[in-house]
């Protein structure tokens, strides 16, 4: 062990309450006046992590510590931590280049809404009865109407509710009566009702998860119809641009966090595409939106202007783009009715953009090669002989170089993708801890990482970290120079046509369904993926696709053969009159 | 580094290991791939957090560069892998020191720009989480010092955990604080033997040698009760109880030292150890014990390790042996140990089974022979005595030529392939000895038609 004298470590400064130059230190390590006991933001650099018993050093005593107002922070709602993240949200995607009117408007809209229909503000008989000031988030929301939140929370309808009548109108669990409630609050939970809010379980109302913050979020792009799909708000969140995982580390000190808080606002995982859709649906329901602004041709999520953007990421010939507006035509999934959002509609379902235009980049691609393992290589043989005869003219496109150059790079892709993830630090600087007598030691285990983790990044080359990407809805650029790989956006489809008349047919005549019978029963999916039951070449650009918005390939399977029930409707419906229907369907 | 005895001590089983032992079959087979699919199994279906599996990803990239020797990459991981000291599910929580200790001490011994100081850091604080890990990070620490020569200080971190307790004293405890201890007097037992050193250097008339000497006294009484309770305990300690015995031997404790031998080689509980074996026959060769007594004891060697060069003076033991049923042993001997590739060039081997092969054909004992032969005709035709061995051993080794063509002829006939290529040999000097060969082999091969 390797002791430093404390008096060359020692903190020698004059205090700025009352210009004292006599320090201690508190339990956490951090010096305090010992004159006027004001406790500085400076901590000792502790080098041992074994208690150095020194006369000179003299702990505070914990319970002197309990008494002062500093320790013991504002009082709070749960619901006020959930405003504070939605609050640093909408900032992070302002600072994406949404429009303020999000933040201002809409989002803060939806958001006094939950609390209106969820009865925690702006109704009579809220919630919360303990009455008092509450000035939490003046001093950082005073630019919008967020200020005004909380003086609404805590003022609303005044007359109505004094006190403890109303108590009864409300299921707070009897053996819990709300005195005892807020009194145990100060030990199990930092906020006043963590313990009740954990505990809560009424019927018909959403509850606020942290998860459930992105739906809101997402349903505010939609409303605005921005131009980020929900695939990319759950990747931005990963890779970090918008608060999510430890977004209470945004709260002000003063709110502190520990007991239950920790089980409602600690999140360990990154959020998945299918819970935050289903959400996002729930939450709409619950609010009781209007009809969501009309998602018409111009709009970004239109499915004509995302195939043009996927096609572009996934490395695809600009042709196909005509092909894709077909399919969209053919199966009326560019409707407005079809596009738009409806929560009040019996039918309480939206469309997953992103997934189902890459959906329809499937289809297209198994209308062109069939995809069966075996015409796609037989084209690419043609492809490369005439691409060998013509090297001046535009190349046709070949299936197998392209498959080679994906392959190659989205593997890249996926281990530096695993490679982060596994370096990702998802402990946050400021531990929870579960009551008072815990918390010592989690400060301390704390302490000890960050000690361990000094010590092993010495050992790291301080050669430059890769340098942090800016957010970018595409995750690929092909057209980059300085590259050896191809890019396909200008490669011609001639390859795979055929004159008729004066039309051009597809060469290839087959088509094989991705789901023969669909799921009828309560069990919700309609339909299974089964890998193995496909062709490689369907489950390679399942797998990219998937990948490209993480989410499980099942998903998009479902979507694909969704939009083949849409576009062979003819074709279903006679398979059910003589139940055997061939695999392959002549078009 | 030395991590290797922790084997021998119980550790708490990791969940991955007792994946791997659940999955061994009672064949030893096992499917690597179920793993993954047992992994589900265990979570019940219930998605793992992404925590969970980041940190576990984590470990297998460190597991990886580890392999690789890729010591920075398996730093860089090692930061965020620390986070599982952190972990929420306490008994992952309690896990992870050991796991972090063992690929921490393992990326700062190779690391190039780690050292003493980093190291030292490191196990100090590993030490203090949790009270799990104090005494076992504290020997190995004191094995890293040991490596780099830093004697005073392992001594200091070992005396530490000596009187390190923590709560009643467990079984697990015990035997890590019996190693500690162990441990402490095997440096004794250095500093004493280098005094031994010394003081044989110095006149024994002179004053100075008597005060070393009671001091050295004094020292061995601590030294023994050090490694008492270790030596008791089941397990390999040879370094311990060669230690012990030496000192007993010079104090003159030569009973101690053989009821030590005597318990470590012939405990039934203790692993079966060739080592006990040889430094008990060794001691009582010291002693001069009878004969008899020395061949019980190689004999059970022989059991274990049919090669090792003390067959040799148990074939000798053997062959002096007044019994039939030792005479016999002793062909056997020779046999075994010449099965084993490493002794194909030993000589001394070769004479003595030329030489006894002869000898005993003589007396008549042809069966003896022949039921050793019986199991070998086989293969130690081409083992030994291919033509490509004759040239080569002619050429390295022509004595140790003449001995295996001696042998080879004796067993095979004059017609095999190396008796005749060596006898045909012309050599000024052995040319006596390769005629006396020819001869031998006329006379006593046993090809040759029973008369």
């Amino acid at each position: 062990m390797f002791l430093v004298p404390l008096e060359e470590k020692e903190f020698r400064e004059r205090c700025s309450q009352c210009a004292a130059v006599s320090w201690g230190l508190t339990d956490e390590g951090k010096y305090y006046c010992t004159s006027c006991h004001n406790v500085t933001e400076i901590s000792k650099e502790v080098i041992s992590t074994a208690a150095i018993p020194n006369t000179k050093i003299n702990a505070i005593n914990r319970g002197l510590k309990k008494k002062r107002k500093f320790e013991k922070g504002w009082d709070w709602y749960v619901c006020e931590g959930f405003q504070y993240i939605l609050y640093h949200q909408a900032e992070a995607l302002k600072t994406l280049g949404v429009g303020p009117e999000l933040k201002d408007e809409v989002l803060h809209n939806f958001w006094k809404r939950y609390l209106q229909k969820s009865k925690q503000a702006y109704c009579k008989n809220p919630v919360h009865t303990t009455r008092r000031k509450a000035k939490v988030l003046e001093d950082n929301l005073c630019h919008s109407d967020w200020a005004s939140e909380l003086e609404l929370l805590s003022e609303a309808d005044g007359p109505l509710e004094s006190g403890t009548e109303v108590q009864s109108d409300f299921e707070i669990p009897t053996h819990f009566p709300i005195t005892k409630a807020a009194q145990s609050a100060s030990v199990c939970s930092g906020s006043l009702d963590g313990v009740e809010y954990s505990e809560r379980k009424e019927k018909g109302i959403v509850k606020m998860t942290v998860p459930r913050t992105l739906a809101f979020c997402y349903l505010s792009l939609l409303w605005q119809r921005e131009t980020i799909t929900l695939s990319d708000l759950l990747r931005f969140v990963e890779e970090g641009h918008i608060p999510y995982i430890n977004a209470f580390q945004l709260f002000p000190e003063e709110m502190k966090l520990y007991g239950r808080d920790k089980g409602i606002f600690a999140i360990e995982s990154w959020p998945n595409y299918e819970e935050i859709y289903k959400s996002m649906i729930e939450i709409a329901t619950f609010l009781d939106l209007p009809r969501f602004p009309e998602v018409t041709e111009g709009c970004y999520l239109h499915p004509n202007i995302l195939c043009m953007k996927y096609l572009l990421e996934v490395n695809l010939p600009d042709e196909m783009h005509g092909l894709t507006c077909q399919v969209v035509k053919m199966t009326g999934i560019g409707e407005v009715d079809f596009l738009t959002f409806d929560p009040i509609a019996k039918m309480k379902k939206t469309v997953k953009y992103d997934v189902q235009a890459l959906a329809v980049i499937v289809v297209v691609l198994k209308l062109l090669f069939l995809l069966d393992d075996n015409l796609e290589w037989s084209y690419s043989d043609l492809a490369e002989a005439y691409n060998e005869e013509h090297k001046k003219d535009k190349p046709w496109f070949d299936f197998r170089k392209w498959y080679q150059i994906m392959k190659k790079t989205f593997d890249e892709k996926k281990q530096k993708w695993e490679e982060a993830r596994a370096k990702y630090v998802w402990k946050s600087e400021r531990p929870l801890y579960h009551s008072h007598i815990d918390k010592p030691v989690v400060y301390k285990r704390r302490e000890m990482v960050v000690n361990l983790q000094k010590q092993f990044s010495m050992l790291v080359d301080p050669t430059p970290v890769v340098e942090k990407k800016g957010p970018s809805s595409f995750q690929f650029n092909w057209t980059e120079e300085g590259t050896d790989r191809t890019c396909f956006h200008g490669h011609s489809l001639q390859g795979v046509f055929i004159k008729k008349g004066h039309s051009l047919i597809t060469k290839n005549s087959l088509y094989w369904l991705s789901t023969q019978k669909f799921c009828k029963s309560y069990c919700k999916h309609v339909t299974t993926y089964e890998e193995s039951n496909f062709s490689l070449s369907y489950q390679f650009i399942l797998n990219i696709f998937s990948f490209l918005l993480r989410i499980k390939t099942s998903v998009l399977h479902e979507e694909v053969s969704l939009i083949e029930k849409k576009l062979f409707k003819k074709k279903y419906s006679e398979a059910k009159k003589n139940s055997s229907g061939s695999k392959k369907v002549r078009r | 580094m030395g991590l290797d005895f922790s084997e021998e001590l119980r550790k708490p089983v990791t969940e991955d290991e007792q994946m791997e032992t659940s999955m061994l079959s009672a064949k030893g087979m096992h499917f690597p791939w179920l793993q993954k699919q047992l992994e589900t199994v265990v979570t019940g279906g219930k998605k793992k957090k992404d925590f969970a599996q980041t940190t576990r990803t984590c470990l297998s990239f460190i597991q990886d560069a580890l392999l690789k020797h890729q010591w920075q990459q398996a730093a860089e991981y090692m930061h965020s892998y620390l986070q599982t000291l952190e972990d929420w599910d306490s008994y992952k929580k309690q896990a992870a020191p050991e796991i972090i200790w063992k690929l921490g001490s393992e990326i700062l011994f190779y690391h190039p720009k780690s050292n003493m100081e980093t190291f030292n850091t490191f196990a100090d604080r590993m030490k203090n989480i949790g009270v799990l890990n104090y005494l076992k990070i504290s020997l190995q620490h004191a094995l890293y010092l040991l490596h780099h020569g830093m004697l005073e200080e392992a001594n200091r971190t070992l005396s530490q955990a000596e009187t390190w307790r923590y709560g009643e004293k467990s079984s697990s405890q015990e035997i890590l604080i019996n190693l500690v201890q162990a441990y402490k007097g095997l440096l004794e037992y250095y500093a004493w033997s280098k005094k031994k050193m010394e003081l044989s250097k110095i006149d024994e008339d002179d004053y100075a040698f008597t005060t070393k000497s009671r001091n050295m006294l004094s020292q061995s009484w601590k030294t023994s009760v050090n490694f008492c309770a270790l030596i008791k305990t089941p397990g390999v300690w040879d370094l311990f109880v060669k230690s012990y015995v030496e000192m007993l031997e010079f104090y003159g404790d030569q009973d101690g030292a053989r009821e030590v031998l005597t318990n470590y080689a012939y405990d039934e509980k203790f692993p079966s150890n060739p080592n006990a074996h040889i430094y008990l026959y060794n001691f009582l060769k010291r002693e001069k014990a009878p004969r008899a007594k020395l061949i019980s004891v190689l004999k059970i060697l022989y059991d274990i390790v049919p090669s090792h060069t003390l067959m040799l003076e148990f074939h000798m033991l053997l062959r002096k042996s007044e019994k039939e049923e030792h005479h016999k042993l002793g062909l056997a001997v020779l046999f075994g140990v010449l099965d084993f590739a490493g002794c194909t060039k030993n000589i001394t081997a070769w004479t003595y089974l030329a030489k006894y092969l002869k000898q005993i054909l003589m007396v008549n004992h042809l069966s003896w022979v022949q039921e050793e032969w019986k199991s070998r005709k086989n293969w130690w035709p081409t083992f030994h005595f291919s033509h490509f061995w004759a040239k080569s051993d002619w050429k390295e080794d022509s004595d140790l030529a003449c001995e295996k063509a001696l042998v080879a002829g004796l067993l095979l006939g004059k017609g095999y392939r190396y008796f005749r290529y060596i006898s045909k040999q012309d050599h000024e000097i052995l040319r006596k000895k390769i005629k006396r060969m020819k001869k031998s082999v006329k006379k006593y091969s046993i090809t040759n038609p029973v008369v």
